[in-house]
This record gives structure tokens, sequence and C-alpha cells, in this order.
């Protein structure tokens, strides 16, 4: 049986019917058209699949979509304001922190939220705060420079 | 992977949530954070008719005061008990635990209550529940049950609970003063789940003698359990190395070890003794 969700997402409001079993990140990549998010392991390991959910980073693959009926949810292409890059993708294309890119979302929005609640995280403290993203090219040390990188420019431009 | 298709329904009472149980002859599923139920219906481990999504329901989501310790409802999450000052100051080893499960996206939704219900046998926080004295609270089928943690883990994902019964709230004594704990494990470094983990708790008494010693062991075998023989060698004694060596020597009796792809029962059973004696020498040093 279907059930109504109404939610936002990157500032958008979505009303649709979904089927209990559909997940979030099906929800957002098939219903929406938001391919930005991605399915990696299909485990819940990776966490390419993370976003935002009412400010929580989550991976979308172990949520139903039925569940964030009222949520607010922000997704990879809710993070640019127009052409100007989010200071966290800025630093990932200044730092190199991504080799084939397709753990980069994931790694960008579990970042959002790391560096929401340590804005200077040392780097033990990025390494755990990204434990549960997996990157299959192991490109983890420009990834944790990114994040370095991305959380000084974020403390200077509120400064 | 996609689920089997099931029905779906988000009550916002215990008693609406117990009367679908109550309906749904079994075939129902409590949903609480999903961080384990989803995986296992995406693999098709288990495929619920009906999933009864507890994340609505009012009032199961809170870290009070409690008799000195600590009451947490069944629907918190591992962020809110990491984060909470009541906890740490309570209760510094459950932060400590707390903040060791899974990953940050996890802890965000994952819940005290549906990690409990699930008992995964490499899970963190039953070693604690165990060796804490905690009690696991429940409502369906007549008045409710306040069930103690060292009785609710039955086998690998088997507990005390019915079908038709709900964890509502898990209740944590305080410790007795000059308690030191410390939880030590080995993880998976992909699931960072315990291949065998550890949770001690020692109580000095004014002479410097162990006069209380709890032991919780997890990920060794089937279930969470306490290491009885350890506890009762050291209790008496003064926390020499030799005698934590001891007692660390039986952390491991009347463990039926699991023999799997992450570990040989032997390395299992060299672990649990490796790994307690590391917490208690922790604990002991924190109680001083």
């Amino acid at each position: 049986m279907a059930h109504a969700v109404r939610l936002t997402v990157n500032g958008t409001t979505h009303a649709h019917e979904v089927e209990p079993r559909l997940l979030l990140v099906h929800f957002l990549r098939d219903v929406l058209g938001l391919t930005g998010t991605h399915v990696g392991c299909d485990t819940s390991q990776c966490g390419a699949c993370t976003v935002l959910v009412d400010g929580a980073a989550v991976k979308s693959c172990t949520s139903f979509a039925v569940q964030a009926d009222g949520a607010d949810i922000r997704t990879i292409e809710g993070l640019a304001t127009g052409e100007a890059l989010h200071p966290i993708q800025q630093a990932f294309w200044e730092k190199h922190g991504l080799q084939c890119g397709f753990c980069t979302p994931g790694m960008v929005m579990t970042l959002v939220q790391v560096l929401e609640r340590n804005p200077d995280p040392t780097e033990a403290e990025v390494r755990s705060g990204i434990a549960g993203n997996l990157c299959r090219c192991t490109g983890y040390e420009n990834i944790v420079e990114a994040a370095r990188h991305a959380a000084a420019a974020m403390r200077a431009a509120r400064a | 992977m996609i689920p089997a298709a099931f029905d779906y329904v988000a009550p916002s009472t215990v008693r609406e949530a117990l009367a679908v149980l109550r309906s749904s002859a079994g075939d129902a599923r409590l949903l609480a954070g999903g961080q384990s139920l989803i995986p296992m219906m995406r693999m098709r481990l288990v495929n619920p008719g009906l999933v009864v999504d507890l994340s609505r329901v009012a009032d199961l989501a809170y870290v009070r005061e409690h008799d000195g310790g600590i009451a947490i409802g069944a629907m918190t999450t591992y962020r809110t008990i990491e984060t909470s000052l009541l906890v740490r100051e309570r209760f510094p080893l459950l932060t400590e635990v707390a903040s060791q499960v899974a990953d940050l996206q996890v802890r965000n939704r994952g819940t005290i209550g549906g990690a409990l219900a699930h008992a995964d046998p490499s899970a963190d926080l039953p070693a604690l529940m165990v060796a804490a004295d905690a009690r696991i609270l429940t409502r369906g089928g007549g008045r409710g049950r306040s069930i103690p943690a060292t009785r609710f883990f039955v086998d690998a994902f088997t507990t005390a609970l019915r079908e038709t019964e709900i964890i509502t709230r898990i209740v944590v004594p305080a410790p007795p003063a000059r308690t030191g704990g410390s939880y030590q494990k080995l993880a998976n470094r992909a699931s960072h789940f315990a291949i065998v983990g550890v949770a001690a708790l020692v109580t000095l008494d004014a002479a410097g003698v162990c006069s209380r010693v709890r032991i919780g062991v997890t990920g060794a075998g089937p279930a969470a359990s306490r290491a009885q023989a350890a506890e009762s060698y050291l209790a008496g004694r003064a926390p020499t190395e030799a005698a934590l060596e001891a007692a660390a020597a039986r952390a491991g009796d009347g463990i039926d070890f699991t023999d799997d792809l992450h570990g040989s029962a032997a390395y299992r059973e060299h672990l649990t003794q490796r790994l307690a004696f590391r917490a208690l020498s922790a604990a002991v040093e924190r109680a001083g």
C-alpha cells in the first residue's frame, strides 16, 4: 500500500506516494532525479549515500523514504550557491580530495556534519569522523587534508 | 538490494504500537533506528509483513536521572547518549562505549533499545549492560517487565523479549564510589563491530582492595555474558599485576567461543583474556 510523504529536499518541497520498501536513496535518485547521492556497497558500510536528514548525516540506503515524511533533507546538489562551491567542495578541488570521485558526495556530506560539530578537528578527529565512509581508491590522505583545509577556510570566513 | 514488500505503520503511542503487535500474529517487526533491521531486510534475512515504526512515538527518547543512576528511553540514539552530560557525569564508561559504536552516521540513527533488541553477538553495548547490572524495562502482555541484562541476552540475535513486548526504557544504576571502568575492543575495520570486546568495572575499598568486580564480554560467544570466574577471583584481592593477569586468564571460562571468518575460537579466547587484562588494568587505574 502506498503512503503519502511530503518532504523538503534542498529547499524544495515534494509530495509523493511511495511504497514503504522504497529506500530513501532510491527516492532521491529515481523519483526526484537527484543522482549526486550514490549507492556504493549496498550493505550500509561505505557511506557513499550519506545525506543530511534534519541536519543529521545518515546513510540514505539504510532508511526508508516513508520514514522521512516531514523531514528537511540536504543532498550534495544543495551545497553550492549558484556557481560558488561550498567550502568543502572547493577544498576537495584544491587539495585533490578525490580520485575516481564515487565516494565524494558521501564524504562531503559527512564532513559537513563533522565540521559543524567541530570547526577545528585534528587529523585523528577527521579520520574518526569519516570512519563510516570508504574510499576504494584509498585516497584518504588528500581527503583528510581537504577536510582540514576546508575547516580553516570556514573558520577564516566566520572570523 | 530491495526488501520484500511490507505494510508500514507509525503509531504515536506505545499502547497503539502494542495493539498492532498483538493483532499481527508474529508477522510484524519493530523499527527503531533501522541500522540493523533495514540491512537485514535488504538481504532478505528478515521479511516482515508489517513494519511498526516507533520513531513517532512520543517520549521514548530521553536521558534522565533515576535513583542516582540514569534512565534512558529506548529510542534514544547513540549520538544523544554520547553527548549527554548526565551520562558523562554519572557513567562515563557508557559515553566511552557509545562513542565507539559503528560510525557517525549509524550513531546518529541507531538507538539503544533497537541495539539491545537486535542482540548482535558482536555489538558493544551488551558487554557494558551486563557488567553494569542494567535493567531492560518493557511493556506488553500485562504489567510490563524489568529484565536484568544478564538474563536478557539468550543467544545470537535472541533475547528474552516476547513477540508482543516493546522495550521502553533502560535503567543503568550508578556504580559505587571509587569505581573505575574501561571498555577494550578489537574492532573489525570495516563494520567497527567488536571481534571481542570487554567492559570492566572495578570498585576499590579504602585499603585499595578490589571490593566489587564486574566484567562483561561481547563478541566472544553467541551472546554477551559476565565473566564470573574472573570477577570472583579478583574480588577481595589487591589489584596487583599478577592478580589482574590471573583474573584475566579466567575471563573466557564458560564461553562457547565463536569460530568464523573474523577469528578462530582460539584467537577469540586469547583476545578475551588480553582485553580483559587491559580493561581491568585501566579500570583499576581510574578507580584510584
